[in-house]
């Protein structure tokens, strides 16, 4: 009987039961929200929000980390001896995704105070002018890209002390 | 060969891009990655829920004029919101709603990558089950990233929509949810088989040079033509960690104040304007509020009633009555907060002074002429604390025309916009 049921349904019947039941939690609560004015308004944001994602946000930034990774490795510190996968070589491409995605996600999340169009409602409910986050973002990003810098830098040395050394040991005295 | 069958070969094959199988080429995608992340992730999911329906529970919707969303409509869920509790109680579960909120979107981005592949599974639809599983998942991710959306953009007053903000954030939240506890259970055989394989930790052990992908499997997410690594996958928690962090550092000042403010360079609420008495963060400026000078000049008169009882009474007549000074919070919903030391007369001297009787609710107006959130009904623990005030007083000065001058409530555990400015009636009614 179960057998049947799962080749027909193609998942267990417990499957199908839980799904029932989120559907039907879901549906009250979207004809409460259909019940709204705008409601339409409220579908396109629904539909926005995941079409947006996934079909826009995600591919721009596997894009731009395929940008990332081909600049990185034009500039990276290349160590005596050993191709890019030699544990020996310190790729960069990880010290400029890093920072790179950190600051992208704070313009993700902040970008209405950081470039402005939530202005007159911010200042109608606080009564100063939302100014001063594009500044803080910059700085931020700046500091973000500098210690990601600095510990590649650190990186670079320790690999480069290393690969001196044990290249006096093998080199014939 | 017939067209028919044409069709049907052609169909069979994916087409070219990402719904081929080599299209994805991450060598950290597969069923242990998702696993693990959405492990992490459904705890936070769990506690902004949760947080979000006390926050709701808070501003007692069973009273009259409090409710946004119809009561008659609303799923009960019996979440008792403290009402005896510390002053900032209700700061406290916001602000981790808030700013568990916002540190979750690297999580949540990192898990929604992890899955990808299957938005573009080939065949689009495999079973039956598999249709309803992906219908289910529409209401997933668009829930997910409307909820989150919605909220970021309301706590930085960034209203890009059209439809009321509480209505949908709370309903979108039931879709959400709904969608949420659905895929807990349905995943949950697939996180424990991961785990039995792969350990719950073990593969974050591998440094890059050991990083190899998961076993492919059809339909899976491991991929069938891997890249390279370029990132391990301790590596890869360590970015989503750190961003979390930096989003924690950047905001968390807006909630708890002291030292930390300084570090809150990007929360909406996170900057210091002053060092006097009034300057803290303001709620809807008296401008804003349309409240005239004339509104609360110096004929501004208090109406308190209870039953056919009316007593009015001019400020200095308030300033007569007995003074207690408290030190609370000011919560908000969009998770700020702001502790003063308050100075005014006790909501429970006031009920006593019309004769209210004992456990009554109290209805407080503005003069505020028009707009949402110019009055509120207190609960009868809310109006009898001893700690409820009218405040008149701020850090001993007068409040400023901006932070409700000429009086104003203040209460401990209650949402911001619960605490009424400029307050022309208060009615005391059995509860």
């Amino acid at each position: 009987m179960i057998g049947h049921f799962k080749r027909r349904y193609g998942a267990n019947p417990l499957h199908l039961i839980a799904h029932l039941i989120g559907f039907a939690i879901a549906a009250y609560a979207i004809v409460q929200l259909l019940d709204q004015r705008r409601w339409v308004n409220w579908l396109a944001w629904f539909l926005a929000a995941a079409l947006l994602h996934d079909l826009v946000l995600l591919p721009a930034y596997s894009i731009l980390d395929r940008v990332g990774h081909a600049l990185s490795r034009r500039l990276h510190v290349r160590l005596p001896g050993g191709g890019p996968h030699d544990p020996a070589q310190v790729p960069l491409v990880n010290h400029i995704r890093a920072p790179a995605l950190i600051s992208g996600l704070l313009l993700l999340i902040y970008f209405p105070l950081i470039l402005g169009p939530g202005g007159p409602a911010y200042f109608s409910a606080t009564g100063h002018h939302p100014s001063g986050y594009l500044r803080n973002w910059l700085l931020i990003t700046l500091a973000l890209f500098a210690v990601s810098a600095v510990i590649y830098a650190a990186r670079v040395r320790r690999a480069r002390v290393r690969a001196t050394r044990s290249g006096r040991r093998s080199s014939p005295a | 060969m017939s067209a028919l069958g044409r069709l049907q070969r052609r169909l069979a094959e994916p087409p070219p891009g990402p719904f081929r199988p080599d299209f994805w080429r991450s060598p950290l995608r597969g069923p242990w990655l998702t696993s693990l992340l959405g492990t992490l992730l459904a705890p936070a999911i769990v506690l902004i829920a949760l947080t979000g329906l006390i926050s709701h529970d808070a501003y007692h919707p069973e009273l009259r004029g409090n409710a946004t969303i119809d009561p008659a409509h609303d799923i009960g869920v019996l979440l008792q919101f403290p009402t005896s509790g510390p002053s900032w109680i209700y700061a406290l579960t916001q602000g981790i709603h808030v700013t568990v909120g916002l540190i979750t979107i690297p999580l949540l981005l990192a898990k929604l990558w992890s899955v990808i592949p299957k938005l573009f599974q080939w065949p689009a639809v495999r079973s039956v089950a598999n249709a309803i599983e992906r219908l289910s998942l529409l209401l997933l991710v668009g829930g997910a990233l409307f909820e989150f959306a919605t909220g970021v953009l309301n706590i930085q007053y960034d209203y890009a929509w059209h439809f009321n903000f509480v209505t949908a954030h709370y309903w979108g939240a039931w879709v959400f949810f709904a969608a949420f506890a659905v895929h807990v259970c349905v995943k949950m055989p697939v996180v424990v088989r991961c785990y039995r394989e792969r350990g719950v930790l073990k593969p974050l052990r591998d440094d890059l040079l050991h990083t190899r992908p998961e076993p492919a499997e059809p339909g899976g997410l491991a991929p069938t033509a891997p890249a390279a690594p370029t990132l391990s996958r301790r590596g890869l928690l360590g970015l989503v960690g750190g961003a979390s962090l930096t989003i924690l550092v950047l905001n968390i000042g807006e909630s708890v104040g002291g030292p930390l403010r300084r570090l809150a360079l990007l929360a909406p609420r996170g900057r210091v304007f002053g060092t006097g008495p009034n300057d803290f963060q303001i709620n809807r400026t008296v401008a804003s509020a349309e409240i005239t000078r004339e509104l609360i000049a110096a004929d501004w008169r208090l109406s308190v009633r209870a039953g056919t009882r009316t007593v009015s009474l001019s400020r200095k007549q308030l300033m007569a009555l007995p003074q207690s000074t408290h030190e609370l919070t000011i919560g908000c919903v969009e998770g700020w907060s702001t502790t003063q030391h308050w100075t005014g007369v006790r909501l429970s001297d006031l009920a006593d002074l019309v004769g209210a009787p004992p456990g009554a609710t109290v209805a407080v107006e503005s003069v505020q002429p028009a707009g949402l959130y110019r009055s509120a009904t207190l609960s009868s623990e809310q109006a009898s604390d001893e700690r409820s005030l009218l405040a008149l007083c701020v850090n001993g000065v007068d409040l400023s025309p901006d932070h409700g001058y000429p009086a104003r409530i203040i209460a401990p555990g209650v949402p911001g916009v619960h605490c009424t400015k400029w307050v022309g009636s208060m009615r005391f009614e059995a509860a």
